[in-house]
């Protein structure tokens, strides 16, 4: 069974649940950018949790299949695709995700999954370290894995859009807030950042006004996970997403809580993020 | 020892120096507390990545506060040996910096066992100290845009050996034919937080 790749769009990628565990040796966690979107999408089509799926960024992929395959979308909307409802693709039949209504990443499940080889224990594709499987290219024919478990059953799955306005996402003091002091925490969580055009899988580069350190002074570099609000010496916060490095030597004042990281990844530039203080 | 915030799932242990954290790396990594997917050493801090379905981060900061360090242990992990050909580009630059001939700092290189401290960078960029080596070398004022793969570097207190090509400031004062980051090995990462290393030289 394959699924042969007709047109990508801007960039689309395998991803699955990363590399978690080997950070100290260097390698990040990766994977899927919006874990809850993929999750669901292996779900829908009776995937085991750790089975591949490729993320669709801003939609324009076209695939055909080799064989009749179960697929479905979930995350971005995109046109043209089966979205939260899982659908039969008959071998020959093509699938041609539009541009997304609402939301930057669209991920596609196929019952079984993208059986592309593992490296180091996942079909991560990790962009910054350049770890795992290659950019999907047009031409591509990418296998697919024979299904352990029973199809689900499951018509539809509601579940909310990506919002196309302001997101309002978690935030909680982070290790190297006190770089910053109470003006700079008002600063970060009293506006509205702007999600710029730099942004990909290694973080959200935002825009606004830029947050003042109190103390001058290189940092040695430290671990961090995805969440975290490193701020660099322009004062414009980077929000790390699933790509980013494993240990960085700029202060983290922030993280976004685990499970609103998902809904950021979906933010595309322009977008604005406002980030409330919440309760560790 | 001080706990610091690093999110919903997260906890970041700052410790005076980098004994310390080699000391407490050496105790989480032999015996992890229950609920810890990855602990992750830099030059002054421990990362204690969770999974929240499992473990609070209550009870992880608890755990991490009865563990004791293991200062004795500082190598936790395998001894190998790396030859080198110190023909690196820095090689009399760095020798300079340091008050030594070239051959001096050869001598100094392969004279005493390194241990990685952690890693970071790139997969399986080892940072590697010297106990008592006072190694203290600053980078180069311009970054180079591609460092060789295999490069054997210096810089501040470490040595390092580049695990393929990449930007990189550091000094370089040899390089290897050794492999340090080989995906068709396993494991791919030949240098890992606790593992020794003696440098042999192999010409200039």
């Amino acid at each position: 069974m394959s699924l042969t790749v007709l047109a990508t769009g801007p960039l689309t990628t395998v991803q699955d649940l990363g590399r978690p565990g080997q950070a100290a040796l260097g390698i990040g966690r990766s994977g899927a950018c919006d874990r809850a979107s993929a999750a669901l999408a292996n779900r829908l089509v009776g995937n085991r949790a750790d089975d591949a799926v490729l993320e669709v960024t801003f939609g324009g992929l076209t695939v055909r299949a080799g064989a009749d395959l179960l697929v479905v979308t979930t995350g971005a909307r995109c046109p043209g695709a089966p979205h939260a409802a899982p659908t039969v693709l008959r071998r020959g039949q093509q699938l041609r995700l539009g541009p997304p209504v609402s939301g930057l990443r669209t991920y596609l499940a196929v019952r079984g999954g993208i059986a592309v080889p593992p490296v180091l224990g996942s079909r991560a594709t990790d962009l910054l370290a350049g770890l795992g499987p290659a950019v999907v290219a047009t031409g591509d024919v990418l296998p697919i894995g024979e299904p352990v478990d029973p199809a689900p059953g499951v018509d539809l799955a509601p579940v909310p859009e990506p919002t196309a306005g302001e997101l309002t996402a978690t935030v909680l003091p982070g290790p190297r807030a006190d770089w910053f002091g109470d003006a700079g925490w008002a600063a970060l969580t009293g506006q509205a950042w702007t999600v710029t055009s730099e942004s990909n899988r290694v973080g959200l580069r935002l825009d606004g006004a830029p947050l003042e350190r109190l103390r001058a002074g290189e940092l040695p570099s430290e671990g961090m996970v995805r969440g975290a609000l490193q701020v660099p010496p322009s004062g414009l916060p980077v929000l790390f997403l699933a790509d980013h490095p494993v240990t960085g030597g700029y202060p983290v004042i922030g993280y976004v809580t685990d499970a609103d990281v998902d809904a950021c990844a979906q933010l595309r530039p322009g977008q604005a993020l406002r980030l409330r203080p919440g309760r560790p | 020892m001080r706990l610091l915030p690093s999110g919903s799932a997260a906890l970041l242990v700052e410790l005076d120096g980098l004994d310390d954290v080699l000391a407490l790396y050496a105790a989480l990594s032999a015996d992890p507390p229950h609920g810890v997917v990855d602990v992750v050493p830099a030059a002054r801090t421990v990362l204690l990545m969770t999974d929240p379905a499992v473990t609070t981060l209550a009870a992880v900061a608890d755990a991490v506060r009865t563990t004791t360090p293991r200062p004795d242990t500082r190598a936790v992990g395998d001894s190998i040996e790396l030859p080198v050909h110190y023909d690196g580009a820095d090689l009399a630059d760095a020798a300079e910096l340091l008050g030594l001939t070239p051959d001096e700092l050869v001598a100094r290189h392969t004279g005493a066992e390194w241990t990685v401290a952690f890693c970071g960078f790139a997969p399986g960029f080892g940072y590697l100290t010297q106990p008592g080596g006072q190694w203290e070398v600053p980078r180069r004022p311009t970054p180079r845009t591609a460092v060789p793969p295999g490069s054997v570097a210096l810089a501040g207190e470490f040595s390092g050996v580049y695990p393929r090509e990449s930007p990189g400031g550091w000094q370089l004062i040899g390089r290897t034919e050794v492999a340090v980051f080989d995906l068709a090995r396993e494991p791919a990462a030949l240098l890992r937080p606790g593992t020794t290393v003696r440098f042999v030289a192999v010409g200039r």
